[in-house]
């Protein structure tokens, strides 16, 4: 049973195709990754899942429901979440403060509580931090907890960002490129939170361009190029498809994948 | 002693001791008013900041809510036989009731639109108030009832000075309140990052108007409390110069910064008088103390000098 599932979705900018029918479906504990050369499409294909663009046509479904064309906001609220490629991490605030807003929809919010910041409010507060403090642990952001974000180096901030993302408690989780300039031993400890994210029962989609990192850690990965699918399989398949072979990994990229 | 290591009762613990013994410094009567005056502007300052420092949204209108409070404290009274105590709720909810409406439309709007946006909303308020000369005596203005509370009178410069800071300290408290809180947490993550924010599950539509909304109530006390203060009001309350001023006062202060808030307030209000010294060239002299300060302190004036104890404080 797949919690998140995309058919023939088609979203055109100007005359140029960016996403050409394209569909995919993750199930629970499931990490797809999705992969493809620069402007194959795959961040478009994030944003037009998690809301941020509309498609032109196709249709989206969150655990069986029809979320097509619904805003962001309320596609976080039914259990997507997501991270971004550029990040945007909220630079002004701390970087617990960052994973609370992460919870936000798990807290009650009334603006005139708030305003009096009447005792709920505070002991809310308190369950909140907690449970951020909890999450930053998690990704090994413990001991940053009161910096302010902006002052985090760049690894630090792609792992915030998923820290900020699991606090929702989503049902699936999109990651742009979580390991993009990270080093090895961060890159090794973003893969070990993504398959433990996964174990625990999240849908995961990736988009990644370190191909060790993908081989290694998806159960099926889906080959975008300008806009359309590619090939679509376990890791196996993929490397082995010599159209895949041919437009997108070429001789480098084969190698690497063949030492995965 | 817990509540003293919180940040926020800290504050208010410092801004209620100068309140009190700000009057032991004022060589005579007159420092009274100017400090009254000051209280009053950095109130709506507070909520300006709000909107501006905490959810990142733009308003060079907001003298108008400031103009619909004051003008409720006038026409109440004189047309409508309302107290000018009740008087007071009333024109914060008219003004939160137009932030609503006029915010549900404008606030899709971004950057320099919504400034202009907001900017036209300012003006129209202040055209029809110069306009509609039967009800608030045109450009000329009107007076304004004593405010009456249980038979006690409420006059002179001193009354207005503990009145202004005492509602002075509940503004910044709430404030204070907010910044900590599921909503004020909303504000800040989408004045960073609108995408972000939404993808959090947070309504950025609704949250905005929310800011938009607290900011014209507090707009709205402020000119109401100005206007029975002075028992008098114009049009130029509304208008398009003390919208600017507003702004000014926060950026000065620095964003997002309860304190900043009321330097800034501190900074406009006290400065003219200053610099009358200068006589023809007061304006000119206001004018370049605001741009110097702005190339030096860019972040404002709090938010500047918070940075520069704290790099002394460190070894």
């Amino acid at each position: 049973m797949s919690v998140l599932k995309a058919t023939d979705i088609m979203l055109a900018f100007g005359g140029v195709k960016a996403i050409d029918a394209v569909s995919f479906s993750v199930a629970a504990g499931e990490i797809l990754s999705i992969i493809g050369p620069n402007g194959a499409g795959k961040t478009t294909l994030f944003n037009v899942v998690s809301g941020v663009y509309r498609s032109d046509e196709g249709r989206v479904e969150l655990a069986g429901e029809d979320v097509t064309g619904l805003p962001p906001d309320r596609l976080a609220a039914r259990g997507l979440s997501r991270t971004f490629q550029n990040l945007q991490i909220f630079q002004r605030m701390t970087v617990l403060e960052n994973v609370m807003v992460g919870r936000h929809l798990r807290e009650r919010c009334n603006l005139f509580a708030d305003l009096l910041r009447l005792p709920s409010v505070t002991r809310q507060n308190r369950a909140t931090r907690d449970a951020a403090r909890a999450q930053l642990e998690a990704v090994g952001l413990g001991t940053s907890a009161d910096k302010l974000a902006g002052s985090l180096d760049y690894g630090a901030c792609k792992r915030l960002e998923i820290a900020r993302a699991l606090a929702a408690e989503p049902k699936v989780l999109l990651l742009d490129e979580p390991a993009a300039g990270c080093n090895a031993v961060e890159t090794r400890d973003i893969d070990e939170l993504i398959c433990r994210v996964a174990a625990q029962g999240l849908a995961v989609v990736l988009v990644e361009h370190d191909m060790r990192l993908v081989m290694k850690i998806s159960h099926r990965i889906l080959v975008l190029d300008r806009g359309r699918p590619l090939a679509d399989g376990t890791p196996r398949e993929v490397r082995d498809n010599p159209a895949v072979l041919a437009a997108y990994l070429g001789s480098h990229g084969a190698r690497e994948a063949g030492r995965a | 002693m817990a509540w003293l290591s919180d940040r926020r009762a800290a504050t208010l613990l410092v801004f209620a001791v100068i309140i009190a013994a700000l009057p032991l410094v004022f060589p005579s009567g007159y420092y009274y008013r100017v400090a009254a005056l000051v209280f009053v502007s950095g109130f709506a300052a507070i909520g300006l900041n709000v909107l501006m420092g905490q959810a990142g949204q733009v308003s060079l209108g907001h003298a108008g809510f400031f103009g619909i409070g004051g003008y409720a404290v006038a026409i109440g009274p004189a047309h409508l036989g309302i107290a000018p105590w009740a008087a007071t709720p009333i024109g914060a909810v008219l003004s939160a009731a137009l932030a609503y409406v006029v915010g549900r439309p404008i606030l899709r709007l971004k950057g320099h639109y919504l400034a202009i946006a907001t900017l036209g909303f300012g003006m129209l308020v202040a055209l029809v108030i110069t306009t509609e000369s039967r009800w608030t005596g045109g450009p000329d203005g009107m007076p304004v009832a004593k405010l009456v509370l249980f038979g006690w009178r409420a006059t002179g410069a001193s009354t207005w000075y503990w009145i202004s800071g005492a509602v002075l300290l509940i503004g910044a408290w709430i404030a204070l309140n907010l910044a900590e809180t599921p909503t004020g947490r909303a504000f800040r993550a989408l004045h960073d990052s609108e995408v972000a924010a939404r993808v959090a599950g947070i309504d950025v539509a609704r949250v905005k108007l929310q800011a938009f909304v607290v900011a014209a109530v507090y707009a709205s006390l402020a000119g109401s409390l100005l206007a029975m203060m002075n028992g008098f009001i114009n049009p130029d309350q509304a208008g398009f110069l003390h919208s600017v001023e507003l702004v000014t006062m926060v950026v000065l202060g620095g964003l997002g910064s309860v304190a900043g808030a009321i330097v800034g307030a501190a900074v406009l209000v006290t400065l003219p008088q200053l610099l009358t010294v200068f006589q023809e060239y007061e304006n000119v002299m206001l004018g370049l103390i605001i741009i110097v300060s702005m190339i030096f302190m860019r972040d404002g004036v709090v938010p500047t000098a918070a940075r520069l104890l704290a790099r002394r404080g460190q070894p």
